[in-house]
């Protein structure tokens, strides 16, 4: 029995939970073929053999477009077949019809299944309940993990700054309710970046977040000061009305990234941002359309970063 | 075995090659060896010619037995494949299944004109597809518990070198 449920007994890679306690050598592995699937759409044809006759379940409890059409494109661009299944969370009774979802998918011979649900923990569920030849990818649970947007995120930093170990990196906004941001600082710490940054006003961080290695800050004043990437996270206007904020006008006076406020980092930084941005709440639109933003470019090579995880993980 | 010198393959294939060339071709070296080859060769040949490198993990046709290959290098093609002719280059040629993926990664890109190929070895007596080449540097009887490899020392020596299958 292995101890982390990701990993096969010789150490490979099975299925992606989570970026936690992944060593940095799959990371690295992840980066680098992700790098060889980049001119994949950049052929006249659009497309590899490596998953042709796979079935991939895409299995989304909750609404995502963007990151279910990017798995959704990443498997066909691999050949597989892909089915997208939307599913009403509120519909189920839980648990034991998750699972009887899963058993009948894998009765139609799936080879792959990319989970979104709103409950942390029901990838891992998946994983530990299906047949050794299929794989599970997370594609984001509850507040837990999001870890191919961890990995697109390092990725993309990579391309832009080429190394780790000399960078500083910013996170700001809501990191209390962010998945994104627990797999963005597991890949930058687990890849070596020295200085890991949260910037966030108290009621948006979660108790204890130093023990993930980061550095805190209130003050996006002094956390922007020299930093080399920059990565907003998505603040969703109906927490806005919840107890933990006053406005929006007052999140972005204090935390939303404007021209003023990136001029703090250094002159090469970069903008990051999962998507979809919340314009005039976290970030400015000159900021989103600005020459430092890799917005766009995040997302084109997510589909590369999907590809090399679904293809990896098939192929182990 | 004694192994003929690499470098005096690629003078003899470039000698071979050169009086073929058109401006119409391009050179496409297969990694590792085969990028090797073609690095030595393109000056060779005309330092002007397009040329490029073709990583074929995606299209092995041995996926599902041994996974995705460990170190898979991005494919470069800085031209336009459509109506080209393609000189690809290999270090070795054994079963021809590393061709049959380059050839079918190619086409993926354009449809070309015509695809030359171009090895230093030509490990005789394995091939397991019809593909023959049409410029080789040496023929050789490898036992078969061996592989032929290049290798590089620094930027600029190759060598051929044989290595015993474990």
């Amino acid at each position: 029995m292995t101890i982390n449920p990701q990993l096969n007994a010789d150490g490979s890679l099975r299925h992606l939970l989570t970026i936690d306690g992944l060593p940095r050598a799959i990371l690295t592995h992840i980066l680098d073929t992700a790098e060889g699937f980049i001119s994949v759409s950049e052929q006249e044809v659009k497309k590899v053999p490596l998953l042709r006759g796979k079935a991939i379940f895409n299995l989304f409890f909750e609404p995502s477009t963007r990151t279910r059409t990017t798995f959704e494109i990443a498997a066909k661009r691999l050949s597989a077949d892909v089915i997208n299944l939307n599913i009403n969370a509120s519909s189920q009774s839980k648990g034991e019809t998750l699972l009887d979802t899963v058993d009948n998918l894998a009765a139609m011979q799936a080879d792959m299944f990319v989970v979104r649900h709103a409950q942390s923990g029901a990838a891992h569920m998946i994983a530990r309940h299906v047949a050794p030849h299929i794989h599970v990818v997370n594609a984001g649970d509850g507040r837990h993990a999001h870890p191919t947007q961890g990995l697109l995120d390092v990725f993309t930093i990579r391309k832009y700054k080429g190394e780790f170990h000399n960078l500083r990196v910013a996170i700001v906004g809501d990191v209390l309710h962010s998945r994104v941001a627990r797999s963005q600082i597991h890949a930058l710490t687990t890849l070596g970046v020295p200085e890991v940054r949260v910037i966030a006003p108290k009621t948006l961080l979660p108790v204890g977040v130093e023990q993930m290695g980061v550095h805190v800050y209130h003050d996006m004043l002094q956390g922007l000061k020299d930093v080399d990437v920059v990565i907003m996270l998505r603040l969703q206007n109906e927490r806005m009305r919840g107890a933990r904020l006053p406005s929006s006008q007052e999140y972005f006076k204090y935390y939303g990234l404007t021209q003023e406020k990136l001029a703090l980092a250094r002159p090469d930084a970069i903008v990051m941002h999962p998507g979809p941005m919340n314009r005039g709440v976290e970030i400015d639109s000159s900021v989103a359309d600005g020459k430092q933003s890799v917005i766009l470019p995040q997302v084109t090579y997510g589909i590369a970063v999907r590809m090399a995880v679904m293809s990896i993980l098939a192929g182990n | 075995m004694n192994l003929p010198s690499a470098n005096s393959l690629i003078a003899q294939l470039a000698a071979t090659i050169k009086p073929t060339l058109t401006s119409n071709t391009v050179l496409v070296g297969m990694h590792t060896g085969g990028v090797w080859a073609a690095e030595h060769l393109h000056p060779l040949l005309d330092g002007n010619m397009p040329h490029g490198s073709l990583d074929i993990s995606f299209y092995r046709d041995d996926f599902e037995r041994i996974g995705l290959h460990a170190q898979v290098k991005p494919t470069r093609l800085p031209f336009e494949v459509e109506g080209r002719d393609i000189l690809l280059v290999d270090d070795v040629l054994y079963t021809g299944r590393s061709v049959r993926a380059a050839m079918n990664a190619l086409f993926d890109y354009g449809r070309p004109a015509k695809i030359r190929l171009a090895v230093l070895i030509d490990r005789v007596g394995d091939r397991q597809l019809p593909i023959a080449a049409d410029f080789v540097g040496a023929a050789l009887h490898v036992p078969g518990h061996q592989h032929i490899h290049l290798v590089r020392d620094g930027d600029l020596q190759l060598d051929l070198k044989l290595v015993d299958i474990s």
